[in-house]
């Protein structure tokens, strides 16, 4: 088996080595996920924690404000649960995608393998957390009286997918440009509140009336998958429109991100 | 508080470097801190891209730049060495089937579930190593992973690395042992600033590490003028030199030895003599020699020079120092100095060359070996 070691030339997404290092995937999530929840007695429990407080609290804060006002299509609460589920898989696949270079750096320096198995393996561990926090969602959902679309089969596996997309692509820049810029690691958890806002998770988006801000909403990434999975398990009709709006976005980002990540990858080891 | 940077320099840590490894070679990387020697190893583990240049190879690498990568402490033994294999690029199928060898290699099998951080750093380290052991790939690369670890722990990874490349797989290893880089290695590759300086046979270039590692500053001993001037007799300047005079603090094991005093005398003193001794690293006495400086003493001068010999071909190879004394019969010391010009002797031919790097002695004795 031939191999050659020389400077950077042409761009390649790796796609074979990745193959190859295949089991370092399980390795790197499984590690996490362990080390995440070691020496803790609720365990991946914990997972459901934040969803179901979140819920709980703004429930309470607007719940009736909101449901009231709107129309949902969702009890207020499955309607915010729903955005939870998602949402959290891109903020905590993000804050750990984007940190993860940086938390790798010592391996990073001592061994070769495919790079993208770091961010990538970051966001994994954010998926095991929704798997947890939906199977929860499930008996919630039927307790408030709905139920899944036939649609649902479909729509379901496509908005989780969204997610990963857009959580893929933001994240892998981050990691990539974290390394050179820690002002990032800071910079993040800001950004990450901020953005929950910008995102249809709370309220719907036709809470404002403000051109602007409704058009912030269209281009967020996560739209799209939001508003989809919310389709899956309610009668709501789909604004085509903002939702290609979104996914053109999440694929824009996903683009930038791994073809940032792999052009500056070679210097990792030097900067980590 | 803010500098701008007007020019960048270029640094190279590695320049004009080229070299051919053939199946089965082992080599030793050889250099001093900053020659580039790791710089080369993360370059051949492709964690750093060459500027230019380009390496082309056959087979399957393994890179050791630090024992334990990936080790979390969080994670049981068992976690940790199926971490710890599938970074360095182990399937988890060979993993599985060498769990027990490593284990047992690591000598954890009681601990093995327990997290590592309860592990004591010796512990930590054999499992490191146990699972390094235990790698498949053609082509090993290894830096400097064996320069911890207790004499006995060393012991079982240089057998372990013997076994390796008895095996026929090919090894490329730095380190500044040499007594280890000796024993394992067939070839040698010698690096300075970033330079391959030569790239020989393994005696070849430890020799020649050996004979450039040390400064001259330490063959020659000179009193300061104000420590003299109160003595009736005292030494004034000591040099190591060889068979031509020159100033040398490396010899060769079947090179003579010379050493020339310049000792000061304020007054005359009858029955003084001088004694040599020579001292190991531990400071234990090796020989001593004693001579009467009354022989040498000329009316009217000051100073009287002497010189001595050491004969080829006894001292073993090692590093020693001198202790010299001036005293009388009565016992009164009238100078004494401890642990004085540093002399090297180096293993360029001798009966005990093979053991290189092991502590048989100080001195080579012709012994003679009859039937019984």
């Amino acid at each position: 088996m031939e191999f050659e070691i020389k400077p950077q030339s042409k761009f390649s997404l790796g796609l074979k080595e990745l193959w190859d290092y295949r089991e370092l995937f399980y390795f790197f999530t499984w590690r996490d996920v362990k080390v995440k929840y070691k020496q803790t007695v609720l365990g991946v429990l914990w997972a459901l924690f934040q969803p179901i407080l979140m819920t709980v609290l703004f429930t309470l804060g607007f719940g009736k404000l909101i449901s009231t006002n709107y129309n949902l299509e969702l009890p207020y609460p499955i309607f915010v649960l729903s955005g939870f589920l998602l949402w959290n898989i891109f903020s905590s696949g993000l804050s750990g995608a984007g940190n993860s270079m940086v938390n790798n750096a010592n391996i990073i320096k001592k061994i070769y393998f495919p790079r993208l198995i770091v961010p990538i393996s970051a966001i994994l561990v954010s998926l095991v957390d929704f798997l947890m926090a939906f199977i929860v969602f499930v008996p919630v959902l039927f307790y408030y009286g709905c139920s899944f679309n036939l649609s649902a089969i479909l729509l379901i596996p496509l908005s989780i997918l969204l997610t990963v997309m857009a959580t893929f692509g933001l994240g892998t820049f981050l990691a990539a440009v974290n390394i050179k810029y820690r002002d990032f690691r800071y910079i993040l958890p800001f950004f990450i509140q901020a953005l929950l806002f910008a995102t249809p998770v709370i309220y719907p988006i036709k809470i404002s009336d403000n051109k602007l801000f409704q058009t912030v909403l269209q281009l967020n990434p996560m739209n799209a998958p939001i508003e989809i999975f919310r389709s899956s398990i309610s009668q709501s009709t789909l604004n085509y429109e903002s939702i290609f709006i979104s996914i053109s976005v999440s694929v824009v980002m996903f683009i930038i991100g791994i073809v940032y990540f792999r052009k500056t990858e070679g210097y990792f080891a030097d900067l980590a | 508080m803010f500098k701008s940077k007007n020019s960048k320099e270029d640094f190279w840590a590695l320049k004009e470097v080229s070299f051919d490894v053939m199946p089965g070679d082992t080599v030793g990387i050889i250099g001093k801190n900053g020659a580039g020697k790791s710089t080369l190893l993360k370059i051949l583990s492709k964690i750093t891209p060459p500027t230019s240049g380009k390496i082309i190879g056959r087979g399957r690498i393994a890179s050791l730049l630090e024992v334990g990568t990936g080790f979390h402490p969080e994670l049981s033994g068992r976690e940790n060495i199926f971490m710890n294999g599938s970074i360095l690029g182990m399937r988890k199928s060979e993993i599985l089937k060498n769990f027990d060898a490593i284990v047992d290699f690591a000598g954890v099998e009681k601990f093995i579930d327990t997290p590592l951080k309860h592990y004591s750093s010796g512990m930590q380290l054999r499992l490191a190593f146990a699972v390094a052991a235990f790698l498949e790939n053609e082509i090993l690369i290894i830096d400097e992973v064996l320069a911890v670890g207790d004499a006995e722990f060393q012991e079982k990874c240089i057998g372990k690395m013997g076994d390796i490349s008895q095996s026929g797989r090919t090894i490329l290893f730095v380190s500044h042992q040499i007594g280890v880089l000796n024993k394992l290695c067939k070839k040698a590759i010698i690096f300075e600033k970033g330079s391959m300086l030569l790239n020989t046979d393994i005696k070849a270039g430890t020799d020649y590490y050996l004979n450039n590692l040390s400064k001259l500053t330490d063959s020659i001993w000179e009193a300061n003028p104000l420590d003299i001037s109160g003595k009736e007799v005292s030494f004034r300047k000591i040099s190591l030199l060889g068979l031509n005079g020159e100033s040398k603090q490396s010899f060769g094991f079947n090179e003579d030895i010379f050493l020339e005093f310049e000792v000061n005398i304020l007054n005359f003193v009858p029955n003084i003599k001088l004694s040599v001794t020579l001292t190991d690293k531990f400071q234990a006495y090796v020989f001593t020699s004693v001579v009467n400086l009354d022989e040498y003493f000329r009316e009217g001068s000051e100073i009287i020079k002497l010189k001595m010999l050491i004969p080829k071909g006894i001292i073993a190879p090692n590093n020693y120092s001198f202790r010299y004394a001036i005293f009388n019969k009565l016992g009164k010391t009238f100078d004494l100095l401890e642990n004085e010009t540093k002399i090297k002797i180096i293993d360029t031919g001798s009966q005990m060359s093979e053991f290189e790097g092991i502590d048989y002695g100080s001195v080579i004795i012709n012994t003679q070996w009859l039937k019984g």
